[in-house]
C-alpha cells in the first residue's frame, strides 16, 4: 500500500472550532444562536434527581410489607423534612403505636406494598454546563445544550489528569528540551496554564498544586511520578475525574521527552492568552484526547493566515508527512515519512511488518513499523 | 433482530466470504474462498478500528481492512461510494459478509441478582456467556449499603443490566426489593441519551408483574425465562439470546458507524467473545474433548473451557496487551512481570514504556528486548485471566449434595472450580500476541507458563487470528466454517507432558522414554528443566514417564503413564518446573534457570534465523 490510515495528534494554529457543550440530562439552554459566550459563563443547566435513600418501613414499624401504604402519614410526592413521623403502625386496639421518623429530608418517590420500602428522593443536584471554548452560539440543542463555534489555536496531548481548566497561558520553560522542575514555579503563576518543556518532575507539580495554578502542559512525565500524585497506579487511559488541585497534560509520552517543536511553539506565540484547557482522556472506543483551546483575539483574526496549508488529509500516511515515532528504539523522535515500502519486512524482534522510512530532523533515516508511528496532524 | 438477519442466503451460492472483527485497537478482515469445491481462507488484511475521532465511525476501519486484503488478493472488494460489493462477479466483490466486533469495548452490563453465590452467579454467567464484561453485580448481600449500590449503578453507566432472583415459585420479597433498587437510580445509557436502558428481568417467573410495576417508562424492560428456575438447575440461553437482540438493537446502533455496519453484514452481527465461543464448543463436542480457549485482546482477556460438556466463559475486562497493559502490570506489579524476563532492564524505563503502551495502543515491538517484555506481560495477563476463569466457571453453589460414605474424608462441597488442568485435552490460543508471535515456540512457552497444563495437553493456536470469523460463519454456513477451521484455522505446536508437584530443587521428578518413527529418546528430568523434542506436524508419539514419588501424571502420585503424544510445529515439550510453576526466589539462579528455558525452548534465535524458517 503506498498510503496508510494512521491516527495522530492535531495541532493547529488557527483552526474554526467547534465545541458541543450538552446537559447529561434533559434541561435549560440559557443562550441563544448568535449570543457570545465567555469560556466560564454556564451555557445550559440542569437539575439531576437527587440522591435516594431506602427507608424499611415495614421492619422499622413491625408491620407486613402489605400494610406500609395504609400506616404512611405521607403520599407519593409529598415533601419530607427530617424528623417527620414517616409511619405509625396502627398498634393493638388503638395501643402500642410505632412509628419512623424520617432521617434524611426528600420527597417520597415510592411506597411498596410487596418489600414494604419508601423511597425517599433527595433536593435535585444542579448540573451546569460552561461554554469552554469561548465563541459564537452556533446551534441550541432544545433541553440538552449548545454548539459554540469560534477560531482558535487548537492542540491535542497525548494523556491528561483532571478536568476542565481555564487560565492565561504562562511559560515557565525556555526551552522544549528543559525539563520542568518544583524551582521554575513561583506565586504569580497562581491560576494560569503553565508551560513545560520536557519531562515535569513529581515535585513540579505538587509545587505547581501548592501555588494552585489552573494547569501544567509538558512534554513528558515518569509513571511512578503520576502514580505518587494519584496515589494509585493508573490501569487504563480513561481519566478527567481526578481531583489532585489542578490539570495536567503530557504531549508527547511517558519518560525523558521533550515537547514538539512545532508544539511548544505555537504555544510560545500565543503566551499571555486566555485558554481552556481539558486533561480528560479517553483512549478507548469515542476516543478523548486532552486539549488546550486558545481563541484568536481580534487582531489574530484580522490578520492573514501565516500558516502553511498542510496537504495533509486526515488519518493518512504519505511520504512527506510530519511523523512522531511512538516506540522505542526511537521514541519521541520526530521526523516525515520518506518510502513506504509494500513489502513486510522482518524487524528485529522477528515479527514481519510493514514499515516505512522516517527522515529524521537530522537528516538520518530509520526505518520504522508503521503501526509505530503518529501523524502530527495540524 | 436487526433486519439482517433475515435474509436468506443459499449456501451453495456462495463462493467468496468475505468476513471482519472489528476488534477495540485492530479491525481484522479475511477472505475466504471456495477452491475446488473446498472453502479455505485465502487473504487477510487489517488496519486500526475507527471508532474515534477523526473518523468516528467503524466502517472506516472495515473498509480499510478489507481493501488491504483486496489488494493483497487481486480482487476488487469495495465500489466507489466506499460500500463492500456484493454478490461477487468474477474479480470483483463477495457473495456475503460477515461481521463481529467488539470495538467500542465490547458489551458492558451491570448483573442484578438476590444472592451473590445462587441466582447473581447465574445473571453473571449469563451475561458473560453472551460475550459482556460484567461492570459489577448488585444483590441483596454484596455488604454495600442500599445507597452506595444506587451511586455505582449511576456511575457505571453499563449498556443494559440483567437482573435475576429467586426460583420460579419461591420467594418474591427480594427480587422486587432489587427492582426498586435499580429503579430509581435511573441509569443512564452509555452511547447517546436518546434510547431506554434495557433491562431484562430473568428471575422468578411469579414476581414478573410486580417487577414491571417497580419500574416505569424510563428503562426498557424485557422479560425472559429464569436464569435459575429451580436451585439444582440453570436456564442461561433465553437470557442470553435477550443480551444478544438488545445488543443489536440498541447497544451497536448508538456506536459510532454500527447502524451503517450493521445494514452491510447478511448476517447478526456477534460481539467477538461470543463468537469465539461458539467455535470452541463445536471443536470439543465433535472430538469429543475438554477444551481451553484463550483470546488475549487489547482491552480484555476472554477465557472459554469446556470440561465434560459444560461451557464456561469469562470476560477479564482491563486485563489486555493495549489499552489494558499497565492494569495488567498493576495487577501482577512488575517484579512478577520481570520473572519472566532473561534480559537486563531498567525498570523506571519499563514502567514508562508501559504506560506508553497503554496510550499508544497499536504500536508493535521493534526491539528483541521490546518482544521479550511484551510476551512477559502477556503470560502475566494471561494467568490473572485463567484464576478469573477458574474462580468463575464452578459447579452451582447453594446445591446440596448427595455424600456417600465414600465421600466422608471429601472436602468438596458445592462451588468447586470444574476447570481441572489434569483433565485438560487441548489448550488453543488467539490474540494479537499469541496469533502474531514471530516464533511459534513462544507462543507455546507462554501458554505453558500461564496455563501450567498437567499431565498431557496438546496445544494448538488460531493461525492468524480467525476464531471470531468463523464463529460467526459458523451460523450462516457451517460446512465452510469447518472446513476453513480444520484447514486454515488451529495450528497444531505439539504437546506439553508435564506433571502435578512441588518443585524440589536439585530432586529427580521423572523418568522419560519416547518412541516413535522419528523420535527414540530416554532420560531423567530434573526438577526446574524443560526439554524440547522435535516432533514433526503429522508425527505422534508414545511416552511412557515414571515419576517420583510426590509427582502425579494423572494416575496418583509416582505411578506411571503412557501417552500418545501429537506433534505440531514446535514439538513435544517436557516440562519439570512443578504444579504449581515455582522461579527461584533469589536472581541469580532464576536467571540462570530462566536463560536454560528460553535457549532449551528456542525461543529467540536470532532474527535472520527466523526469517528463514
Amino acid at each position: 500500500m503506498a498510503k496508510a490510515y494512521s491516527p495522530g495528534l492535531q495541532i493547529r494554529q488557527r483552526v474554526l472550532h467547534s465545541s458541543r457543550r450538552i446537559l447529561p440530562i434533559p434541561g435549560d439552554v440559557l443562550v441563544k444562536v448568535g449570543d457570545q459566550a465567555t469560556s466560564q459563563q454556564i451555557v445550559a443547566q440542569t437539575f439531576m434527581p437527587g440522591d435516594v435513600t431506602p427507608v424499611n418501613v415495614a421492619n422499622q414499624i413491625s408491620v407486613a410489607p402489605s400494610e406500609v401504604p395504609g400506616c404512611m402519614l405521607f403520599s407519593v410526592g409529598d415533601e419530607i423534612h427530617v424528623g417527620d413521623v414517616l409511619a405509625r403502625s396502627k398498634g393493638i386496639f388503638g395501643f402500642f403505636k410505632a412509628e419512623t421518623k424520617a432521617k434524611t429530608a426528600g420527597t417520597i418517590e415510592s411506597i411498596s406494598h410487596v418489600t414494604g420500602q419508601v423511597i425517599l428522593r433527595g433536593a435535585p443536584l444542579p448540573i451546569q454546563v460552561r461554554a469552554y471554548q469561548a465563541g459564537t452560539i452556533k446551534e441550541v440543542i432544545p433541553e440538552q445544550g449548545v454548539v459554540i463555534e469560534s477560531e482558535v489555536t487548537f492542540l491535542q496531548g497525548i494523556l491528561g489528569i483532571g478536568g476542565e481548566a481555564y487560565g492565561t497561558i504562562q511559560f515557565a520553560c525556555q526551552d522544549k528540551d528543559e525539563p520542568l522542575i518544583a524551582s521554575l514555579l513561583d506565586e504569580s503563576m497562581q491560576g494560569k496554564i503553565i508551560i513545560g518543556g520536557a519531562r515535569m518532575t513529581g515535585e513540579a507539580v505538587i509545587r505547581g498544586i501548592e501555588i494552585g495554578v489552573a494547569a501544567i502542559i509538558s512534554g513528558g512525565m515518569d509513571d511512578e511520578d503520576l502514580k505518587e500524585i494519584l496515589g494509585y497506579d493508573l490501569g487504563v487511559a480513561v481519566t478527567g475525574s481526578e481531583h489532585i488541585g489542578t490539570t495536567l497534560i503530557i504531549t508527547e509520552g511517558f519518560g525523558d521527552i521533550a515537547m514538539a517543536e512545532r508544539t511548544f511553539n505555537l504555544l510560545k506565540e500565543r503566551e499571555g492568552s486566555e485558554a481552556a484547557v481539558n486533561g480528560t482522556t479517553q483512549i478507548r472506543a469515542g476516543v478523548m484526547r486532552p486539549e488546550i483551546v486558545i481563541p484568536l483575539d481580534e487582531k489574530m483574526k484580522a490578520a492573514p493566515q501565516t500558516e502553511a496549508k498542510q496537504e495533509v488529509s486526515l488519518g493518512i500516511l504519505d511520504t512527506g508527512v510530519p511523523v512522531r515515532i511512538i516506540r522505542e528504539p526511537y521514541f519521541g523522535l520526530l521526523g516525515e515519512v520518506g518510502e513506504m515500502p509494500t513489502e513486510l519486512q522482518t524487524l528485529e524482534s522477528g515479527s514481519e511488518s510493514r514499515v516505512l522510512e522516517v527522515i529524521l530532523h537530522t537528516g538520518n533515516k530509520v526505518i520504522v513499523p508503521r503501526a509505530n508511528v503518529e501523524l502530527i496532524e495540524g | 433482530m436487526n433486519s439482517t438477519a433475515e435474509k436468506k442466503l443459499d449456501p451453495d451460492q456462495i463462493n467468496v466470504i468475505l468476513a471482519t472483527d472489528c476488534g477495540s485497537t485492530t479491525t481484522k478482515a479475511i477472505l475466504i474462498e471456495k477452491k475446488n469445491g473446498e472453502y479455505r481462507q485465502t487473504f487477510r488484511g487489517e488496519a486500526p478500528t475507527t471508532v474515534e475521532e477523526p473518523a468516528a465511525d467503524v466502517t472506516v476501519g472495515v473498509v480499510n481492512a478489507v481493501t488491504e486484503v483486496g489488494e493483497l488478493a487481486g480482487r476488487k472488494l469495495i465500489d466507489e461510494n466506499g460500500e463492500i460489493i456484493r454478490p461477487a462477479q468474477g474479480d470483483t466483490g463477495c457473495d456475503i459478509y460477515i461481521s463481529t466486533s467488539s470495538a467500542g469495548g465490547g458489551l458492558q452490563m451491570m448483573v442484578a441478582g438476590v444472592v451473590r453465590e445462587m441466582s447473581a452467579a447465574s445473571a453473571k454467567r449469563a451475561a458473560l456467556g453472551a460475550g459482556a464484561i460484567v461492570m459489577d453485580t448488585i444483590c441483596s448481600n454484596d455488604k454495600r449499603l442500599p445507597h452506595e449500590q444506587i451511586q455505582r449503578i449511576r456511575e457505571l453507566r453499563p449498556d443494559m443490566i440483567l437482573l435475576a432472583g429467586g426460583t420460579d415459585g419461591g420467594t418474591q420479597k427480594h427480587v422486587v426489593e432489587l427492582a426498586e433498587l435499580i429503579a430509581p437510580a435511573k441509569p443512564q445509557p452509555r452511547f447517546g441519551g436518546t434510547y431506554k436502558m434495557p433491562i431484562i428481568y430473568a428471575g422468578n417467573q411469579e414476581a414478573k408483574e410486580l417487577v414491571e410495576e417497580a419500574f416505569d417508562e424510563d428503562v426498557k424492560l424485557t422479560t425472559v425465562a429464569n436464569v435459575r428456575p429451580v436451585l439444582e438447575q440453570e436456564n442461561l440461553a433465553p437470557a442470553r439470546d435477550a443480551i444478544h437482540d438488545l445488543f443489536l438493537e440498541h447497544v451497536m446502533a448508538h456506536a459510532p458507524g454500527y447502524n451503517k455496519l450493521i445494514s452491510w453484514a447478511d448476517a447478526p452481527i456477534m460481539p467477538t467473545p461470543g463468537a469465539v465461543g461458539n467455535i470452541l464448543q463445536t471443536i470439543a463436542e465433535r472430538q469429543g474433548i475438554n477444551a481451553l480457549g484463550v483470546d488475549i485482546g487489547g482491552a480484555t482477556t476472554d477465557v472459554f473451557s469446556v470440561f465434560d460438556g459444560t461451557f464456561n466463559r469469562t470476560v477479564s475486562a482491563n486485563l489486555g496487551m493495549s489499552y489494558s497493559i499497565s492494569n495488567v502490570c498493576a495487577s501482577a506489579t512488575l517484579p512478577m512481570i520481570l520473572r519472566w524476563v532473561h534480559l537486563e532492564m531498567d525498570p523506571r524505563e519499563l514502567q514508562n514504556r508501559i504506560k506508553n503502551k497503554m496510550i499508544r495502543p497499536t504500536t508493535i515491538p521493534q526491539t528483541k528486548e521490546g518482544l521479550v517484555f511484551e510476551q512477559a506481560v502477556a503470560r502475566e495477563a494471561l494467568r490473572l485471566a485463567y484464576i478469573q476463569h477458574k474462580e468463575f466457571a464452578t459447579t452451582l453453589k447453594g446445591v446440596q449434595q448427595q455424600r456417600t460414605v465414600g465421600d466422608t474424608f471429601s472436602q468438596n462441597t458445592s462451588g468447586q472450580s470444574i476447570v481441572d488442568n489434569m483433565k485438560l485435552n487441548l489448550l488453543v490460543g488467539s490474540g494479537g500476541v499469541l496469533s502474531h508471535a514471530p516464533n511459534m515456540n513462544q507462543t507455546a512457552a507462554m501458554m505453558v507458563d500461564a496455563f501450567e497444563p498437567e499431565g498431557m495437553t496438546v496445544l494448538a493456536k488460531d493461525s492468524i487470528f480467525m476464531m471470531p470469523h468463523l464463529g460467526v460463519l459458523a451460523q450462516v454456513h457451517s460446512r465452510a466454517a469447518l472446513q476453513v477451521f480444520e484447514r486454515d484455522c488451529l495450528i497444531y505446536l505439539g504437546t506439553c507432558i508435564a506433571p502435578r508437584g512441588f518443585y524440589r530443587s536439585g530432586r529427580t521428578c521423572f523418568q522419560y522414554q519416547i518412541s516413535g518413527n522419528s523420535l527414540n529418546e530416554t532420560g531423567e528430568m530434573v526438577c526446574g528443566e524443560m526439554k524440547l523434542f522435535p516432533l514433526g506436524y503429522d508425527e505422534s508419539a508414545t511416552v511412557i514417564v515414571e515419576p517420583r514419588r510426590g509427582y502425579d501424571f494423572g494416575a496418583g502420585s509416582g505411578k506411571r503413564m503412557e501417552f500418545e503424544a501429537r506433534g505440531g510445529t514446535v514439538g513435544l515439550i517436557l516440562d519439570a518446573r512443578g504444579r504449581p510453576l515455582m522461579v527461584p526466589a533469589d536472581e541469580q539462579n532464576h536467571l540462570a534457570e530462566l536463560t536454560s528455558w528460553v535457549e532449551e525452548m528456542k525461543l529467540y534465535p536470532d532474527t535472520h534465523l527466523m526469517a528463514q524458517r
